[in-house]
């Protein structure tokens, strides 16, 4: 064995999107310990609810994360609903998890793309970057955003997708559908792929529950949580849901249970298109939270389990908002899967926890 | 298990058209409700200031005295709430991005006193 030698990875590093410094102890090019260290893009975007009232929050709420925008402004909104006992209309509901599920798809194939580029398979990123662009476009459509869409608001959605959009919809999804099946064998079967993921950054599942992590980090390991699976909102009107899991824990079986998963939503989103109800997509919210009154709620964002917690005060402005997001949970599992990984495996295994340090630090 | 699963995908792409245009020489047609920048229509406007005060960000300040509407293009997140709650409608979300700027100013529109007048003047400073 020979002597430990600590290794600074990060912050700015090519395979990182942002910016996580770890201090890897290794020996013999074999990683015994990794050290994480976060702080880089703290904003204190959390303090922003004691100067922005509870409907202006709403586009702080979506600028915590570019990836899961939609999902950080939806369980926002919901969280502040349940403070304020506000009903949403049905139809709102199915748009919102028509507009999420749609931001898993691009969130999935981003990664995907990511992770084709720190494997070193260029034309393999391309591809998928090029059929997110198609997602991208329905967003662009259908709420006026790429990125940020500002279409949740407290007691609904903003904006409606008509009957003409909602086919389009399912035109484009069924298009990506059959390029991202090709994509999917590439990411499954190719040798070149599977060498550098199969066997790599192994989380049992013991460490998995015994860390408490979430999303699809958790499901690789065998853990069957999805808070889709609680049927919040218009996931409850789902006719079937079974969350994906894999039993291998390694960074193939990661890969796997998010290639898997963007068929799943798209699955999702046709259902909900085929069952969307007619009706308003939005109530007046009248008021302000009461004093003292308390809220939380789970969402289940790209990453994993994310909870938002909200107290009022009796004002326009919320006491607190407090969120926890799937990175900061899974951060911990990280490290434990870093431990015997060789030095080159290093920045497969950090990206396949799809790490989202501008969500965890806020 | 094998290589070149990706092979099928790559050749026939060579045979498609790009996915991309050729910007600036092509542009794309922005699709009805793009939140490209927001105007006013200040023949409409009453002054009234439910803009200001539903901005999340600060962005717009309207002064009754002076007769102005102005809006800060660097502080706006075109999220569209000044859109949503304008009184009079005359708050428009334009589907056409701003024009690159090279230093920062406020766009400000003087507003007509009996609004008959179709001029718009539109000063930076």
């Amino acid at each position: 064995m020979g002597k430990a030698t600590i290794i600074p990875f990060g912050p700015q590093h090519p395979v990182l999107p942002e910016p996580l410094h770890l201090d890897l102890v290794v020996e013999d090019e074999k990683v015994v310990e990794a050290i994480p260290q976060i702080g880089f893009v703290h904003r204190g975007l959390e303090k922003l609810v004691e100067t922005r009232d509870y409907n202006q929050f709403i586009y702080v709420a979506e600028r915590i994360c570019g990836i899961c925008a939609f999902g950080h402004s939806y369980g926002y909104a919901e969280t502040v609903e349940r403070l304020m006992g506000v009903e949403v209309p049905e139809r709102a509901q199915y748009l919102r998890v028509i507009w999420h599920e749609l931001s898993r798809v691009h969130s999935h194939i981003l990664w995907l793309g990511l992770a084709a580029d720190a494997f070193g398979y260029e034309s393999l990123f391309m591809h998928c970057w090029r059929l997110r662009e198609r997602v991208l476009d329905i967003f662009e459509k259908t709420t006026g955003g790429r990125v940020i869409f500002s279409v949740v608001k407290v007691g609904g959605v903003v904006r409606d997708i008509d009957a003409a959009q909602l086919a389009e919809i399912i035109r484009v999804l069924e298009g990506i559908k059959q390029d991202y099946k090709q994509i999917m064998d590439a990411f499954l079967k190719d040798s070149s792929v599977m060498n550098r993921t199969v066997g790599v950054g192994y989380l049992s599942f013991e460490d998995a529950t015994n860390l408490s992590m979430v999303g699809p980090f958790a499901r690789a390991s065998n853990v069957p949580y999805d808070v889709r699976s609680l049927g919040i909102g218009a996931y409850g009107s789902l006719s079937d849901f079974e969350p994906i899991v894999d039993a291998q824990g390694d960074c193939y079986a990661r890969m796997k249970v998010r290639a898997l998963e963007v068929l799943q939503s798209i699955d999702i989103i046709e259902e909900m298109i085929a069952r969307i109800p007619s009706g308003d997509i939005a109530v007046a919210v009248k008021g302000s939270p009461a004093d003292g009154a308390e809220a939380a709620c789970v969402v289940e964002q790209p990453r994993g389990e994310c909870y938002y917690y909200a107290r009022g005060n009796g004002s326009k402005n919320l006491e607190r908002m407090r969120m926890r997001t799937p990175t900061s949970q899974n951060l911990a599992g990280m490290v434990k899967a870093l431990e015997g990984c060789d030095l080159a495996d290093v920045n497969m295994v950090i990206l396949t926890i799809d790490p989202c340090i501008s969500c965890t630090e806020r | 298990m094998g290589a070149f699963k990706l092979g099928k995908m790559t050749i026939s792409g060579l045979f498609k058209q790009p996915e991309t245009v050729q910007y600036p020489v092509q542009t794309k047609t922005p699709p009805t409700g793009l939140k490209g920048h927001v105007t006013n229509d200040v023949t409409q406007c009453i002054l009234c200031g439910i803009c200001q005060k539903r901005c999340p960000c600060g962005a717009i300040e309207v002064s009754k005295p002076n007769r102005t509407w102005s809006i800060n293009r660097f502080r706006c997140v075109q999220c569209g709430s000044c859109v949503r709650e304008c009184p009079k409608s005359c708050l428009i979300m334009e589907p056409t991005y701003a024009p690159c700027s090279t230093a920062k100013h406020v766009d400000v529109f003087e507003v007509p006193e009996h609004h008959k007048s179709e001029d718009v003047i539109k000063t930076s400073e």
